[in-house]
């Protein structure tokens, strides 16, 4: 099987720890080297923060498993620096159509606006998320990344942890000030701290197939309710890169996974939907029930979980991988902060509860629509097939068709780490938000606004005339922008101003707005200002400038404010 | 006012970042208001709501229409 895809075998290092010496104590330990603890070390790496990264095995994801990558994920592998890299292998798509028996019933298009530098969503086996995220990881001096290096035990401590790791020369002990579990679903941290995670099994089995083929099928996502070739379940097709498809047969409870999962079982399920004369290998084959459940909480003391090893949703909606790498976007910067002494340990409280209100929207929207590909009484398939019916002719009941409500970002409106608005906005960009992205000019050249920010917070500031802003502003900005060196609330901030004018160089860093597009998603007057966080979500804005407020904003999203 | 066939759903008071809420809290509302209950309850649930609905949409020219649209391909 598998002929598309050559697994690396990564080296195995000796662990220093067996050179001898006393236990050594290390500032951050991460556990799991799938793409959200890669994604956790690269960034505290980058950022500055040394780390060890720990995984119990020595090669990538087996089978394609995560396969869509949102426009949000895209944002944050940009800033990991492989966006790129993912946006070349993988394959990128806006519109999804869905068939109800034979005919389209409803289409959507994930990102209607235009003017973003990612697409809505690319879909890339995870297995080659992973190898980039290595190969990055690898390039990073302070990232110290140990295959086969499998944690056996965890003992937290007040300020830590304790862990014993099992390799191939034997078991080592080693310390650690923070320690982020992205151990998976069956998170063994998780286990070993005898700590919860609450939700129900959804009594369905679907059935997973990467088929290697020539085929000209649009860059789509497909989906069918009760089609003729697998009447009575649903049915997703989704491309992906080097030719393979992913396709997702609903099976029922009864089915048994064994019998499944044998090829003279499956061929003859894709024969029945591509026509008998199509060719095609099959790569790998998987049967999943899955679980919707989280974590009461996903920092522990100072341990803190991220991605599956917190929570879990159902597969519909792409929220399970992309929602943890939203976490250690979220996370990482907070830890920084307070790995430095910039900030107290209250603020990883705020990952908790910011990341559990987003798992919360994730499970709500992911049940949803479990609750309407899979309808649990005659009653509830009767609902979903009217719907069906109304939606090829209404545009009311397209609105209600749910095929998958796809990865999106939270708006953390309800962050205690937000200052609200003291002034009238209209557009979405409230305190909060995910940032939106706007095309900017940048010393003659075109570029991106999401591009342009750093990993500090971050100034936005919006003039008509940048040439005009008076001396003592000027003055201000550059203060705020040059660390303050008042102990432990010395956090520096990027000032970037942005204005609809082409203008010389000023003293700070001039985003041209030359398409308006910033003017119009973040409703931005002459004088509007945005506190930006690291991780792109607004923090704070105003309709003038006052550095009092910028402080006490920046305060507040750090838990500095006394 | 003709049968309105356009994506109606809000809350009052309740703002939306993503234009699929409204319908999906609507959705989840409707199947949790038949959750354990027979087919022949669930029957008379619905009955019920037609009727509540249609009161207070009043237009009988606009139930007409609905009524036509509701029977058609049946």
């Amino acid at each position: 099987m598998l002929s598309t895809y050559q697994y690396p075998k990564f080296d195995v290092v000796r662990a220093p720890e067996f050179s001898g010496g006393q236990t050594k104590r290390y500032p951050v330990v991460v556990v799991g080297a799938g793409p959200v603890g890669l994604a956790a070390a690269i960034e505290l790496a980058q950022s500055g923060v040394p780390v060890l990264l720990l995984d119990d095995d020595d090669t990538v994801s087996v089978g394609s498993r995560g396969v869509c990558y949102a426009k949000r994920t895209l944002e944050v592998l940009d800033r990991l620096g492989l966006g790129d890299v993912c946006m070349d292998k993988g394959v990128s798509w806006n519109v999804g159509r869905t068939f109800f028996r034979e005919q389209e019933v409803y289409n959507f298009d994930l990102l209607p606006q235009p003017d973003h530098k990612r697409p809505g969503m690319i879909n890339l086996q995870q297995y080659y998320l992973e190898e980039f995220e290595v190969k990055r990881a690898q390039e990073l001096p302070n990232l110290d990344l140990r295959f086969k290096n499998k944690v056996v035990s965890v003992t937290p401590q007040g300020d830590g942890a304790t862990l014993q790791v099992e390799t191939p020369d034997g078991i080592y002990a080693m310390e650690t000030d923070w320690l982020v579990v992205a151990d998976g679903a069956r998170s063994g941290i998780r286990r070993m701290m005898n700590l919860d995670i609450e939700g129900k099994i959804f009594k369905d089995r679907f059935l997973i197939a990467d088929v290697v083929m020539k085929a000209d099928f649009p860059h789509e996502r497909w989906f069918w309710f009760d089609p003729p070739f697998h009447p009575g379940q649903s049915v997703l097709l989704h491309r992906q890169a080097d030719n393979v498809y992913r396709i997702d047969f609903q099976l029922g409870w009864d089915a048994d996974p064994e019998e499944e999962k044998k090829p003279e079982k499956v061929i003859p399920r894709i024969k029945a939907m591509l026509g008998d004369e199509r060719e095609f290998d099959l790569e790998w084959v998987s049967v999943y029930t899955f679980q919707c459940r989280r974590m009461n909480a996903f920092t522990h003391g100072h341990v803190l979980f991220v991605g599956d090893a917190a929570h879990q949703v159902s597969p519909f909606g792409a929220r399970g991988a992309n929602s943890g790498i939203q976490d250690t976007d979220n996370l990482c910067w907070k830890l920084k902060l307070v790995v430095e002494g910039k900030a107290p340990p209250e603020l990883l409280n705020t990952y908790s509860e910011e990341r559990v209100f987003a798992a919360e929207e994730n499970l709500l929207n992911s049940t949803r629509s479990t609750d309407f590909i899979t309808p649990k009484s005659k009653t509830s398939l009767t609902f979903r097939n009217a719907v069906l019916s109304l939606a090829r002719n209404h545009a009311f009941a397209r609105a209600l068709v749910n095929s998958g409500r796809l990865s999106v970002p939270s708006f953390l409106t309800e962050s205690r780490l937000n200052t609200p608005d003291d002034g009238p906005f209209s557009g979405d960009m409230v305190p909060g938000a995910p940032m939106d992205d706007a095309p900017m000019r940048f010393a003659g050249q075109d570029v991106w606004l999401l591009d342009q920010l750093g990993r500090r917070f971050c100034l936005l500031v919006y003039v008509n005339a940048p040439a005009s802003l008076a001396a003592n502003t000027l003055a201000q900005f550059k203060a705020l922008a040059s660390s303050a060196a008042d102990g432990a609330a010395a956090l520096a901030l990027d000032v970037l101003l942005v204005s609809p004018a082409k203008t010389a160089a000023t003293e700070l860093k001039l985003l041209q707005d030359h398409t308006d597009r910033f003017a119009e998603r973040y409703d931005a007057q002459d004088g509007t200002v945005y506190l930006i966080r690291p991780d792109q979500h607004v923090a704070a804005r105003w309709r003038a400038f006052d550095a009092v407020k910028v402080q006490a904003a920046l305060a507040r999203a750090t838990c500095n404010l006394h | 006012m003709p049968l309105n066939l356009q994506a109606n759903f809000f809350e009052p008071g309740k703002r939306y970042f993503r234009a699929f809420t409204p319908g999906d809290d609507f959705y989840e509302a409707l199947i949790d208001t038949h959750r354990d209950l027979s087919d022949e309850q669930s029957a008379m649930v619905n009955a019920k709501l037609v009727l509540l609905l249609a009161n207070h949409v009043g237009d009988i020219s606009v139930l007409r229409e609905a009524m036509h649209i509701a029977r058609k391909d049946i």
